[in-house]
């Protein structure tokens, strides 16, 4: 039998006002279980937790009822009061007579009646009550970071520097993502490689740092501070140690005609290639879909030239398992594709272009060595349109499209036109907008200096049509402003292309049991105050594949998400939340009802030995939940046939002791 | 009359023991009566040849009887199903409640079960033997000397009335030919009730509820009630009780035990079938059946192996609990 | 003999995170409901066993209301969806015994929507305070 107190706060008159506190805690006292019962001004006061500590050693309490404000508000407090006076922290239960009382209630009659109810229903629950300890979980002080682009190298980079190992997880053969393909970034205009080959070269020289390049995440298991990761390397059917990335196969390779997916298949590489000339790691990777060795075995040119001897035509896929205590997921993004929007011909003309391209034609590394040609004929565009919200801002109705902003393209599309005057000031350019969003420090300044220096045509309405005709491209454009149709001869098109999240990031999602919205984009675990944290503990999210983002923004949540991290690896062990659920062994079928709604994959199934009433033993499937991933939402309880799944702190009798008292 | 005979099982049976593919046989025998079937477990060919029994009165689904018995039994066991068994028994496996590798499943055709009490209704009481291996059944009881001749069409149970399947979803080998889904009237007495006011709906299951004598014969035979210990007989579970002490219990017994086997209830109508106060409890399964098809979309429990349960399934654009009311069918 | 007022007694599990935070926010901002409204705290609506509906019902509850997270907004990710379905089945079939269907109710309230809390209980324990005494539950099994 426990031995409650209850302790009746006045809170002030915010309680007193309208609750008779001494009938409380006079009418409580005679509940079962409780044995000392009072009431004072303010509980939660250095004088009122003095109060309980006290009561505890004189009546030897077991249990503690306060009926006081929210436990939302309180609860963190009384339950170190009762750790202090040396029982256990779980074994106190809030009444709330404030908020869902005194507060409601303008009567003190039937306010007092309430708050009684509501004592009877805590001081039943804690006759429940059982002590509870947080479990404890060792660290692996080691992170993973999925995606090498701008985010995972800059969060590979903070963790490193913190002296935490990282691996970096890439499926390409280099890291750098999609910064790498760009030309010059908004709003300063200094350029992407410039910036971001630096930061590829310390991630490589960082002793700290691993990178699995032009491999894949295919499984996790484990749980925060503690998973097993299992790794895909493909086979680049090159010895990555031994290559210097000389670059002499690629010149030899005779299978030059593969489209160059770095320059967007704008040009062509050979079949044994190296994506661009900073890659990291810079080791070259044979394409087995267009290699003739690998192929029918006819050739073998890479393997004769290359003085390394690195060529392994028999590599085969290798996996790797390693344990992480932290994952950060850095998948970033891609353009949407354009098949769907004919309207803009992107499938009929070679001059209609995505802004991705854009970057790469102007890119003194791309397939132009720099100067803008339109890629059907190589002539320079004297006009160019550009487009915007090409597939953002769709109406839920739109299929081919996505409902929200892409955020990047106003200011990328402000920096192409600009340059595209500074460089070509005989180019007419025209862009066409919803809206023009420059919210960012120096944007809006950025896009005046379009507008108002450079003399880009900012036109507000959106393109309708865009029609090939000889080598001009008609394109049809309502000016809404001044409320007219216009015709204009383009000879380039631009389409700012929406932003999707990366394919590969919807399977990783399930493996990881983290959360996604409707667009695939990672769910945040609270979207103002953990918003790089998914709410899967110990997976963190960094970059666009959280939400869209410009490179300024992607940088700082990647240290943000780092800095997580290196908060979590720092932690020698993690104590979770004791309420968590747990499967009576007795009465589980082993049915995996509860395997099925756990959003957390908190439970796993093992094959246990049980000996049996008739002195037989026999092997039953059993249900284990880890408490160190389990969350505590209860919703496993209430799938189990059996019973034998219930949640601590929140354990079924507890309930009903609650609903019995309150209806009695 | 039932088209595979009872000789072709025992024979299928005997040489499945005889070639070692199985160690023992799951199957049916004599009880008190004629009609009141039991199962049972055979050894050896001649337990088989004196007690096997195969008639229009061997409705019981032994699906629920692997649970236990391969536990217990060394080598596999074989197990004759009906159609409808085989829905219990992927279920069960969904479930993970029997180790699939210990069982040698035959599937075999069946013409639909007799109810007794619609016999007893056409032959009066006092049956002293029944024959059903001719066209017709011959009831013979102990005040005439001539027997009753009852068309098996006119008897059938309820649930082969509206017999929702022929077709075999699990065997590892199969007798006769398999049938086909059926498009059934089953969820017609449901749609009846749902049309009748709530006033009427609650004298309707007043009135059928009330004869419940707890005798948990429903739960018993259920091959959905296959826990380890059931709430209703667990101490801790704040609703344990097995005689009417705890009024919760002998009201609520039927709600909750149709919400546990919602989603997982097979419809094989074996709660109707033994209860000896004849409350109509596949109602109340229907009843869930019939609204997740209706809210979620078809769905058929133990239909194939593996597949998610509506209850641990959702989808964001789900109906909310209030809509219920708005889909007119009060 | 001294006859009673009739006063419904309604049962409210709020979930810890959105629903309950609801209802402190409407005693925030002192929006008053009446008090035969009790609450019950649990950590997400999915804790919700169909079990202590009936059993609220059966110690002689006239309403019962659980509140969670909007679909979507689940501090669990998921939890309410299942509850959605798990108290659309439970009310549907308790509509089909005859029980009235106007005292279930499931809604979503947030942590931001005390006064939706507040106007929520009120529309409830008026809509439970015109049906009367909740006698069908506890008759269901006796013929009178």
């Amino acid at each position: 039998m426990q031995r409650i107190g209850v302790f009746v706060c006045w809170c002030g008159s915010n309680i007193a006002g309208t609750v008779d506190v001494q009938a409380v805690s006079d009418a409580l006292k005679n509940e079962p279980g409780v044995v000392f019962s009072t009431n004072y001004q303010y509980m939660c006061s250095q004088a009122g937790q003095n109060m309980i500590k006290d009561a505890v050693a004189e009546h030897k309490l077991t249990g503690i009822v306060v009926c006081s404000c929210s436990p939302r508000m309180h609860e963190a407090t009384f339950r170190k009061t009762a750790a202090a006076a040396g029982i256990n922290p779980y074994m106190v239960e809030i009444a709330n007579i404030r908020e869902q009382c005194s507060w409601v209630h303008k009567d003190m009659v039937t306010g007092t009646e309430k708050a009684i109810i509501l004592g009877k229903a805590a001081v039943a629950k804690v006759n429940l009550n059982t002590p509870l300890t947080p479990g404890e979980s060792p660290v692996t002080k080691r992170a993973l970071v999925i995606g090498g682009g701008i985010a995972g190298i800059q969060t590979a980079l903070d963790i490193a520097d913190a002296g935490f190992p990282v691996d970096i997880v890439e499926k390409k053969p280099t890291i750098g993502g999609k910064m790498a393909q760009l030309d010059k970034t908004f709003p300063t205009l200094d350029c992407a490689a410039c910036i971001l080959t630096p930061k590829m070269v310390d991630v490589a020289q960082n002793d700290k740092i691993r990178i699995f390049s032009y491999s894949e995440v295919t499984d996790v298991k484990g749980f925060v501070g503690n998973f097993d990761v299992t790794i895909k390397k493909h086979a680049r059917y090159v010895k990555e140690d031994i290559c210097t990335g000389c670059g002499a196969c690629t010149e030899k390779c005779p299978m030059k005609k593969v489209p160059n997916e770095f320059n967007l298949g704008m040009d062509n590489r050979s079949a044994i290639y190296i994506p661009f000339a900073q890659a990291v790691p810079k080791v070259a990777t044979i394409d087995p879909n267009y290699c003739n060795m690998l192929k029918n075995g006819k050739c073998g040119v890479c393997s004769k030239v290359c003085a390394a001897g690195a060529i392994d035509y028999k590599q085969q896929d290798e996996f790797i398992e390693e344990k992480y205590g932290a994952i950060v997921v850095a998948t970033g993004f891609n353009p949407i594709s354009m098949d769907k929007f004919d309207e803009f011909a992107y499938n009929q003309s070679k001059d209609v272009i995505t802004s991705l391209e854009f970057e790469r034609l102007t890119n003194a590394a791309g397939p132009t060595a720099g100067k803008l040609l339109r890629p059907s004929d190589l002539k320079h565009p004297h006009t160019i349109v550009f487009v915007q919200c090409v597939g953002s801002r769709c109406d839920a109705c739109a299929e081919k499209g996505k409902e929200y902003c892409s955020k990047i393209c106003c200011m990328y599309t402000a920096k192409h036109a600009m340059l595209t005057r500074d460089k070509y000031p005989d180019t007419d350019v025209y862009v066409f907008y919803i809206d023009v969003r420059t919210p960012g420090k120096n944007f809006d300044e950025f896009y005046r200096r379009a507008v108002e220096e450079y003399g880009v045509h900012y036109i507000k309405g959106m393109v309708g049509k865009v029609t090939p005709e000889g080598d001009k491209l008609k394109v049809q454009a309502s000016d809404l402003l001044a409320n007219k149709q216009l015709h204009i001869d383009a000879d380039l098109v631009v389409l700012a292309a929406a932003i999707e999240p990366d394919k590969s990031a919807r399977p990783l999602a399930t493996m990881l049991t983290a959360s996604m919205d409707t667009n695939d984009f990672f769910t945040e675990a609270h979207p103002k105050l953990r918003p790089v944290e998914s709410p899967t503990a110990g997976v963190f999210l960094s970059g666009a594949c959280q939400g869209p983002k410009d490179i300024p923004e992607t940088v700082s949540q990647a240290g943000a998400a780092a800095s997580k991290v290196i908060g979590l690896l720092a932690k020698d062990k993690l104590t979770g939340n004791p309420c968590v659920a747990s499967s009576n062994e007795l009465m589980c079928n082993g049915c995996s009802t509860c395997e099925r709604v756990c959003p957390y994959g908190a439970i796993t199934y093992e094959n246990k030995e049980f000996r049996m009433p008739d002195r037989t033993t026999a092997i039953r499937r059993i249900a284990v939940v880890n408490p160190a991933v389990c969350q505590g939402c209860g919703c496993c309880t209430v799938a189990c046939p059996s019973g034998a799944m219930d949640l601590r702190g929140f354990a079924n009798s507890q309930i009903i002791a609650e609903v019995d008292a309150i209806c009695k | 009359m039932q088209k595979i005979t009872r000789d072709q099982l025992i024979e299928k049976a005997a040489s499945l023991l005889a070639n070692g593919t199985v160690s023992c046989v799951l199957g049916w025998q004599k009880g008190e009566f004629d009609y009141d079937i039991t199962p049972a477990v055979f050894d050896t060919e001649d337990e088989l040849k004196a007690n096997f029994v195969w008639n229009d009165f061997c409705g019981a689904n032994f699906s629920k009887y692997l649970v236990s018995k391969t536990k217990k039994c060394e080598g596999k066991i074989l197990v004759f199903l009906k159609a409808c068994d085989t829905y219990s028994f992927n279920q069960l496996l969904t479930e993970h409640r029997f180790d699939r590798e210990k069982v040698y499943a035959v599937g075999i055709p069946c013409e639909g079960m007799a109810d007794i009490a619609k016999v007893k209704a056409i032959a009066g009481d006092g049956i002293s033997s029944i024959d059903c291996s001719g066209e017709k059944m011959a009831v013979t009881t102990i005040y005439e000397d001539a027997p009753v001749m009852i068309d098996a069409k006119d008897v059938l149970a309820e649930r082969c009335v509206n017999c929702k399947s022929k077709k075999h979803v699990a065997y590892d080998e199969l007798m006769g030919e398999d049938g086909d889904v059926i498009d059934s009237a089953r969820f017609d007495e449901v749609a009846k009730i749902e049309a009748m006011t709530p006033d009427e709906r609650f004298a309707f299951w007043q009135n059928e509820l009330s004869r419940c004598i707890r005798c948990n014969a429903c739960r018993d035979i259920c091959p959905a009630c296959t826990c380890e210990k059931c709430v209703f007989d667990n101490p801790n579970s704040s609703v344990e009780n097995k005689s009417p002490a705890n009024s919760f219990e002998e009201k609520m017994f039927h709600i909750i035990r149709a919400f546990h086997v919602a989603g997982r209830c097979t419809d094989c109508g074996e709660c109707s079938r033994v209860c000896p106060q004849h409350i109509p409890l596949h109602l109340l399964n229907r009843k869930f059946i019939k609204d997740i098809d209706s809210f979620y979309g078809d769905y058929q429990a133990g239909a194939e192996v593996g597949s998610r349960a509506p209850l641990v399934n959702y989808t964001t654009d789900d109906l909310e609990p209030g809509e219920v009311f708005e889909r007119g069918d009060n | 003999m001294q006859v009673k007022e009739y006063k419904p007694l309604i049962v409210a599990f709020c979930c810890n995170w959105c629903s309950y935070a609801g209802a402190d926010l409407a005693g925030n901002n002192r929006l008053s409901y009446p008090a035969d409204v009790k609450i019950i705290r649990v950590p997400c609506s999915c804790r919700v066993n169909p079990m202590f509906v009936l059993r609220a019902f059966q110690r002689g509850a006239d309403g019962v209301i659980l509140c969670g997270c909007h679909p979507g907004d689940c501090h669990y990710t998921s939890g309410n969806y299942y509850t959605r379905r798990r108290m659309a089945l439970l009310f549907s079939m308790l509509d089909y015994l005859g029980i009235e269907k106007e005292r279930t109710r499931v809604e979503w309230v947030s942590a931001a929507e005390g006064a939706k809390f507040a106007a929520t209980m009120n529309d409830f324990a008026e809509k439970v305070a015109a049906l009367g005494e909740n006698k069908r539950l506890e008759d269901l099994r006796c013929k009178r």
